[in-house]
């Protein structure tokens, strides 16, 4: 295939990545919220930094940032606001950091939320990865670590990771910033919308419960026809999870389908002094 | 019925249909899918896995005995560094601050003419209780923090919470305590933020109340310098400066015997209940980034430490200078204040002195010592020559000769006050931080309470003890 350099310039990332202002703190009004979940320990805060000029201290060491912590860039014109989130490894307990997560990625209505992945450990990964797909369709996969999985001898093939997920999935070396540019991309695609996600979704092979959801969606529609994610909400109030119950019973998931943002429950902690 | 009850009901009706294998079986079906997929994308070189180095590395620091040995030697090759190496700095600091600025800026307000009263309050209480600080906590925190933030940033300090984690579950405690008290050696206040990746309440407000006893940045300053100036002096001169971090290493270990102690204390009594089994994950050890580490633990942690340990420090040096300095009688404030104290603080071994440091010291730790010293100078007899709240330049063994001498401090002062270091009441930012997580009067009163107690009576204890046989 042969293209024109000349127009191609545009979407070269190192062009575009000149494109690319760091906020700091500085996000007033943002066009678009960018939410960042991972494992512990996969490199999201370094991602954060990498994005925002911000230096949130990074630790190699789980349960590191507790709180979310928010930053700005500006990219391509448009300006972002991007949040981190707390390290989990699922999203199906009832622990602060996890809920702290689960609540802004339900509640926040993030535009994308960028999964840090690390790419020697992808397995366990992957089920947070899965339990993402199940809230919001508007996901890029950040696969970082990829120097030190080469170290390991493991190799990720990431057009097959990108197909079987259904999102983008950016290879990356957060720590040399290599892959921050084709990250921006990948976010500013999705969320534009020039870039349309097919969510993997987990279908339960235990045909009692597969059928308890289908009702449980059913209902929940018809009192709430747009909600982005009657399935996980089915799912979550199966578990009896106090949280959404509250949710419900508070009328916060009708706002929801109207597309406003709810205030996430737990408020913005800056750990000054972090040991 | 509205919809959302109707909702609600429904949800309900199938919790039951389903029963409780429900939540294991959706986990199962994600699990499998995961599995499914990174099975399809991974291919993996054995040979390579093979020669796995973080395997071997793994298996000595994690190693039952072993593992604790590394972990002892390590902290003690960290302080042993930060007290020989903070010697001369603190030295070059002290006359800079404390002698030369000092008498600079009398001579300016000698020029300007100011009053005696506004030139004692600005100068002798505000100025010196900074510069003092700064003096004494810069030196030893710009040296540590980098060596900590080094272990941290390769991945030992999950080893060490690895290591501890199984004495954590033993006392009936959560596992992943070990973390947060780890989280707690830096600064309490994050520590106790960081219990919240501990899920089940009753292990979490454990985590909380036990978390004071990790050492924090506030404390090491007093402890490294206690050790170096009275420690060290029963030793032979070569051998001073182990002896001094031996003493430090000593009163970590022992905070945190007492932190599995008194989890386990409350886990029989007030907290009782089951131990939740988790798995804790060993992060990859990475190669530390030198310079971006030297940066963020000079920026982030030695320079906002030292900066509010400086906006402490200012208003406690006003208040101590106020309180030397107004006199109801023939005494003053302070003098009444120590007066009233003395009996309690000499039974515990130490004297009033430092108990009415430790209560001008609640909102930071960080400024016991300066305190202590003005305080001594003030009240004590008049031999080095001090005004009222004048801390004069000092180094180590002119600390020395004025706490022995015009203080009255023996190696039982100094052990006992090391031990009250460890045991006492957090600072006011921490016990904030507990009220804000809890929510709760009655635990955060008993975080706050509990500490001083075993204070009381561990420093009562070594008094008795050392009066019986020494």
């Amino acid at each position: 295939m042969t293209t024109d350099i000349a127009v191609d310039c545009r979407t070269c990332p190192a062009y575009n990545a000149a494109a690319l202002k760091k906020l700091g703190m500085n996000v007033e009004e943002a066009d678009y919220i960018i939410a960042l979940a991972g494992n512990p320990n996969t490199g999201k805060s370094t991602v954060f930094n990498a994005l925002t000029g911000l230096r949130q201290h990074v630790g190699n060491w789980p349960g590191k940032t507790v709180a979310r912590a928010e930053g700005g860039l500006i990219f391509n014109d448009n300006q972002y606001k991007l949040v981190d989130l707390p390290g989990t490894y699922s999203l199906l307990s009832t622990s602060t950091d996890e809920e702290i997560a689960r609540d802004f990625l339900l509640f926040g209505q993030p535009s994308v939320t960028v999964v840090v992945v690390d790419a020697t450990r992808l397995e366990r990964n992957l089920n947070l990865t899965l339990q993402i797909l199940e809230i919001t369709e508007s996901v890029v996969v950040a696969l970082n670590l990829i120097d030190e999985a080469q170290r390991h001898g493991i190799e990720v093939n990431e057009r097959q990771l990108s197909r079987q997920l259904g999102v983008p999935v950016i290879p990356m070396v957060a720590r040399r910033k290599q892959g921050i540019p084709e990250l921006l991309q990948a976010i500013e695609a999705v969320a534009k919308g020039d870039y349309v996600t097919r969510p993997h979704r987990t279908r339960q092979y235990d045909t009692r419960l597969e059928k308890a959801l289908e009702a449980m969606v059913q209902t929940i529609e018809q009192t709430y026809p747009d909600l982005p994610n009657p399935r996980w909400v089915a799912l979550r109030l199966l578990d009896g999870d106090a949280s959404i119950e509250e949710a419900i019973r508070e009328h916060r998931l009708g706002d929801l389908s109207r597309g406003k943002s709810v205030v996430p429950i737990a408020d913005t902690i800056s750990l000054e002094v972090v040991s | 019925m509205n919809a959302q009850t109707d909702i609600l009901q429904t949800a309900k009706h199938f919790q039951k249909e389903l029963g409780e294998e429900y939540h294991d079986k959706v986990v199962e079906a994600i699990y499998a899918d995961a599995a499914r997929i990174a099975d399809n994308c991974v291919s993996r070189d054995a040979q390579k896995a093979k020669l796995n180095f973080d395997t071997a590395l793994d298996k000595a620091l994690t190693h039952p005995i072993g593992g604790f040995l590394v972990m002892g030697l390590m902290f003690f090759i960290v302080f042993w560094l930060t007290i020989s190496g903070a010697n001369i700095p603190s030295q070059i600091l002290a006359d800079l601050l404390l002698d030369k600025a000092y008498y600079g800026l009398h001579g300016i307000a000698t020029a300007l003419s100011a009053p005696d009263w506004l030139s004692g309050f600005l100068i002798d209480g505000v100025y010196l209780a900074t510069a003092w600080v700064v003096a004494v906590m810069l030196p030893p925190m710009a040296i540590f923090f980098p060596l900590f933030t080094l272990l941290e940033d390769f991945g030992y300090l999950p080893r060490v919470a690895f290591n501890l984690d199984k004495l954590f579950a033993r006392t009936g405690a959560h596992g992943k305590q070990s973390l947060s008290m780890m989280m707690g050696f830096g600064c309490n206040a994050a520590g106790v933020i960081s219990t919240r990746i501990i899920d089940s309440p009753r292990e979490r407000l454990i985590a909380i109340i036990t978390n004071n006893f990790s050492i924090c940045n506030g404390r090491w300053p007093t402890l490294i310098l206690i050790g170096t100036i009275f420690i060290s002096s029963t030793a032979p001169p070569i051998l001073a400066s182990f002896v001094a971090a031996l003493s430090v290493v000593a009163i970590a270990v022992l905070g945190i015997v007492t932190t599995l102690l008194v989890s386990w204390g409350l886990s029989k009594t007030w907290l009782k209940g089951e131990t939740s089994v988790f798995s804790l994950e060993l992060p990859p050890y990475r190669p530390p980034q030198i310079l971006q580490t030297l940066y963020t633990s000079v920026i982030d942690r030695t320079a906002i430490v030292l900066w509010r340990a400086v906006q402490m420090a200012a208003p406690a040096g006003a208040v101590i200078w106020l309180i030397s300095n107004i006199y109801l009688g023939d005494v003053s404030i302070a003098g009444y204040l120590v007066n009233f104290l003395n009996p309690l603080g000499l039974l515990l071994g130490m004297n009033g002195v430092i108990l009415l440091a430790y209560i001008v010291a609640i909102p930071a730790n960080e400024i016991v010592i300066p305190t202590i010293l003005m305080l001594t100078l003030t009240l004590g007899s008049n031999i080095v020559g001090a005004q009222s709240g004048v801390i004069l330049e000092l180094e180590n063994t002119q600390v020395y000769t004025v706490l022995t001498q015009v203080g009255g401090w023996t190696l039982l002062t100094a052990v006992n006050l090391m031990l009250f270091t460890l045991l006492h009441n957090p600072c006011s930012t921490t016990i904030l931080t507990i009220w804000n997580e809890t929510k709760n009067r009655k635990w955060t009163l008993i975080a706050s309470l509990l500490p001083v107690a075993l204070g009381l009576i561990v420093t009562f204890s070594t008094a008795t003890l050392y009066r019986l046989f020494m």
